[in-house]
């Protein structure tokens, strides 16, 4: 207990949150150690970021002046890319994830199949956009089918893994009575499970439109098509006006975007 | 009708919740099955319709065995039974139209009853039991929004549409009030007799019970050691299904629904009607 | 109403056409916008390589193995930076990000009008813009290097920790709040003890969840100049070492695992 019987007065000091004082004093001198060795391991060279920071005034400024105009042409085609992008791989990625999401429920898949669909949902979780798009770039070529593929997956382990989720803490009773009737397999979905998840299905896939397009956003950095590309160049030709401009644009696409699906959200209950 | 030879159900756990049960139910028959929490009441009705997989033994309904056949087959055999749950068991998001309906969807095809097509004969149906159970008003109300009681009313009618010929009944009062568990077990003992249906109902209240069925079965740890009629229930045969406890006001409850009718039946038989309005209110 | 009658035979469909007409609709519009956008992505599209994917696949894939295992002397060192440039990314991330939470949440906001917006554009701004893009732009302002990287997970966690924190903020339940007033606490105190209590947990989970994201982020950032073992992969496909990009990979999948562990113990220590 923290309150100690000294002779007269008694103190009282808030108990600590590790009980032992040993582990206490253990993770806090660990966490020193391990900060000042991370923050000794960044190397910074000052004099180039003082030389920066006029680049990043610069950069600052061009938000208040962006450049839409004269790359219009580039932005536009890429931002009709990361548009299409984000559409087709979410309609994509939704249709795949409905029966891997379905697979890698426990309680509604035979082990095998269980263990499959776990699997392709942890590769597409594990490896981030980026290095799965290196991939589809090499095996598709560039341009956007390779982004579309690797939204798609992304999309797979994302909606899939919280679908599966879902599906496991339905209501089995409710489940089972649709089971009772004599329904089949698909009917027993429909009825069964589909109400009790749709909701919560389609909050995540248009939460999912919004995550699909800003990482269409980067996928093009590595030639997998979009804005990323655009913006890419921009970068390497320290156009921050054009730069900022294509940010805006993109905050404001993805500000639209969560607007309207808490719209939506709202009115699913 | 219904017969069970030899059900052993064991689960992998290892815990055997029924050891060889031999039961047999005629048409017609309301059958009571009583026996504390953990006796295999709820297992041995899932074992009928293949809910719980049986371990051993066999079930038999009319001429069919239901422990062997296959996936369709099982399927079409479930239309034969109707169910209904202690939580009721509706689906939520459901309305209660869809909620009956899909006591058809043994009968109906996946593209049918995906598109909510059902055959005019079984909406015809739909609307009968709703207004039979009192809740025509309520055929577009999602079930999330139904009190208990009405909840109830449209598990049975979903049990009922599979135009089945038994119902397997699980504890359907033990999450409602004691009025309205008295309304319940009188509706479904009204249209079993209605119908001609034979019924198991699960129960805890024995009391209840006693008032409405013609043949208590009471189950101990998975074996029956109680059979017979409602007003055998000794204190004896109760101390052998629950264990030791002071039962006179058990029995003594039932002595009094016997000599004099309830309070609430005396009322209720001038204004027959009267269960349905509190089912809608 | 779904429900018509005439006579004996009533009807009944799940909708009032109405409503049915206008579900049939958005189907139909959402299929010709998915099928137009499919035909733009189609046209840019060479389909004799999509043909020929598996064969190059299988080409790549043979080429990938085995691994070479002795290339893992190398790595240590942009591994060990990896881990440090998410963790230190964090850690600045969730410095910012609690004072910006509080300035968003609606019943800590010190001002409604003025002061959330702001504090919200600046969750949105953050959370709009990959940490991908975040270290494409300070490299190009600060040079490359682990310090990019870790300030680009940095700004990139902000809006993820705030968002999620001013939400739980708002959460709370006000009565633990109103009972700390009454005793005459002043607005900190108010905050100290009424609200933080309630929202730890929540916080603690936050940016552990954020942490184990931040592991996978930063395994990438190396690929536009920022540090970590992205800069090896990059420079491994740069050379087509395949063998090298096979055990990198075979590294990350390890270290993200692990992450993911330590996040779900921590996570599961403090709820």
């Amino acid at each position: 207990m923290s309150v100690a019987h000294s002779p007269g007065i008694r103190r009282w000091k808030r108990p600590p949150l590790i009980k032992s004082a040993r582990l206490r004093w253990a993770i806090g001198l660990g966490a020193a150690i391990y900060l000042s060795f991370a923050i000794g391991s960044i190397e910074v060279n000052w004099l180039r970021v003082y030389e920066g920071l006029d680049r990043g005034w610069a950069f600052v400024i061009a938000f208040t002046e962006p450049d839409f105009v004269k790359r219009w042409r580039d932005i536009s085609h890429g931002l009709i890319e990361s548009l299409t992008m984000t559409v087709t791989s979410t309609v994509l990625g939704i249709l795949l994830s409905i029966p891997i999401g379905l697979g890698a429920a426990r309680n509604l898949a035979p082990l095998p199949v269980y263990l499959f669909c776990r699997g392709v949902i942890a590769i597409s979780r594990t490896f981030q956009e980026i290095i799965i798009a290196i991939f589809f770039v090499a095996m598709f070529g560039f341009g956007p089918l390779a982004g579309l593929l690797t939204l798609s997956l992304a999309t797979i382990g994302f909606l899939a893994k919280l679908l599966a989720e879902d599906i496991e803490d339905i209501d089995p009773g409710q489940a089972e009575a649709v089971r009772a009737t004599g329904a089949r397999w698909l009917q027993w979905i429909n009825y069964g499970i589909q109400p009790q998840v749709m909701p919560r299905l389609i909050g995540l896939s248009l939460y999912r439109i919004d995550i699909n397009f800003r990482e269409s956003a980067v996928v093009g950095i590595v030639g997998a098509g979009g804005i990323g590309a655009t913006l890419n160049t921009a970068f390497d030709r320290y156009e921050f006006d054009t730069a900022a401009a294509i940010i805006i644009i993109i905050i404001a696409i993805v500000m639209f975007a969560e607007y309207s699906s808490g719209l939506i959200r709202a009115r699913l209950k | 009708m219904l017969r069970l030879e030899k059900l052993v159900k064991r689960y992998p756990t290892g815990d055997e919740a029924l050891r060889g049960i031999d039961l047999e139910v005629p048409a017609g028959q309301v059958m009571a099955l009583i026996g504390p929490s953990g006796a295999g009441k709820s297992t041995l009705i899932r074992c009928i319709n293949r809910l719980v997989e049986p371990s051993s033994g066999r079930v038999l309904l009319g001429q069919e065995e239901l422990t062997s056949l296959g996936a369709g087959a099982l399927r079409r055999a479930r239309r034969r039974m109707g169910m209904i749950f202690q939580e009721y068991a509706l689906v939520e998001r459901l309305s209660v139209m869809e909620n009956v309906l899909s006591g058809q969807l043994g009968y109906v095809g996946f593209w049918k009853s995906w598109l909510r097509r059902f055959p005019q004969s079984a909406i015809d149906e739909a609307f009968r039991l709703l207004e039979r159970v009192g809740l025509d008003t309520m055929v577009d109300k999602r079930a999330d929004e139904l009190s208990g009681g009405q909840r109830q009313r449209v598990g049975i009618a979903r049990a009922l549409i599979q135009d089945p010929e038994i119902l397997l009944v699980d504890e359907p009062t033990a999450s409602l009030d004691p009025k309205t568990s008295r309304q319940i077990m009188r509706l479904i003992c009204e249209l079993c007799e209605e119908r001609g249906l034979a019924a198991i109902i699960n129960i805890h209240d024995v009391a209840l019970a006693q008032m409405f069925v013609q043949r208590v079965v009471g189950l101990q740890l998975g074996k029956i050691v109680y059979d017979g009629p409602p007003d055998g229930l000794s204190a004896e045969a109760l101390t052998e299904i629950y264990g030791e406890e002071d039962w006179s006001a058990t029995i003594r409850k039932v002595e009094d629904e016997e000599t004099e009718p309830p309070a609430d039946e005396d009322t209720t038989s001038p204004l027959p009607d009267r269960e349905r309005l509190a089912g809608i209110t | 109403m779904p429900v018509g009658g005439q006579g004996i035979a009533r009807t009944w469909q799940r909708r009032a056409r109405s409503r049915q007409f206008a579900i049939w609709f958005g189907w139909l519009a959402g299929t010709a916008l998915f099928v137009y956008c499919w035909q733009l992505i189609s046209e840019t599209t060479i389909w004799a390589f999509f043909w020929d994917s598996p064969r190059v696949a299988a080409d790549i894939f043979s080429r990938m193995m085995p691994p070479r295992w002795t290339y893992i002397e190398v790595i240590w060192q942009p591994l060990w930076d990896t881990i440090n440039i998410a963790t230190l990314g964090t850690a600045l991330a969730i410095v910012l990000a609690v004072p910006v939470a509080f300035l968003a949440a609606r019943n800590t906001t010190p001002s409604a009008t003025f002061v959330r917006p702001i504090a919200l554009l600046i969750i949105v701004s953050s959370r709009s813009i990959n940490s991908l893009i975040w270290a494409l732009l300070l490299v190009s302002i600060i040079g490359p290097g682990i310090f990019a990287g870790v300030i680009a997970i940095g700004l990139r966690s902000i809006g993820f920790i705030a968002k999620l924190l001013y939400e739980a903020i708002e959460e709370i339940d006000d009565s633990q709040v109103e009972a700390v007033t009454a005793t005459g606490a002043s607005r900190s105190q108010i905050i100290g003890y009424g609200i933080v209590p309630q929202i730890l947990p929540a916080f603690a989970g936050i940016s552990v969840f954020r942490w184990d994201i931040n592991i996978r982020e930063s395994t990438v950032l190396g690929l536009v100049g920022a540090g970590g073992i992205g800069l090896q992969l990059q420079a491994s496909l740069n050379i087509l070492a395949w063998p090298q990009v096979t055990l990198i990979l075979i590294a990350i999948f390890a270290t993200v695992i692990v992450s993911e562990w330590v996040s779900a113990k921590v996570r599961h220590a403090i709820i």
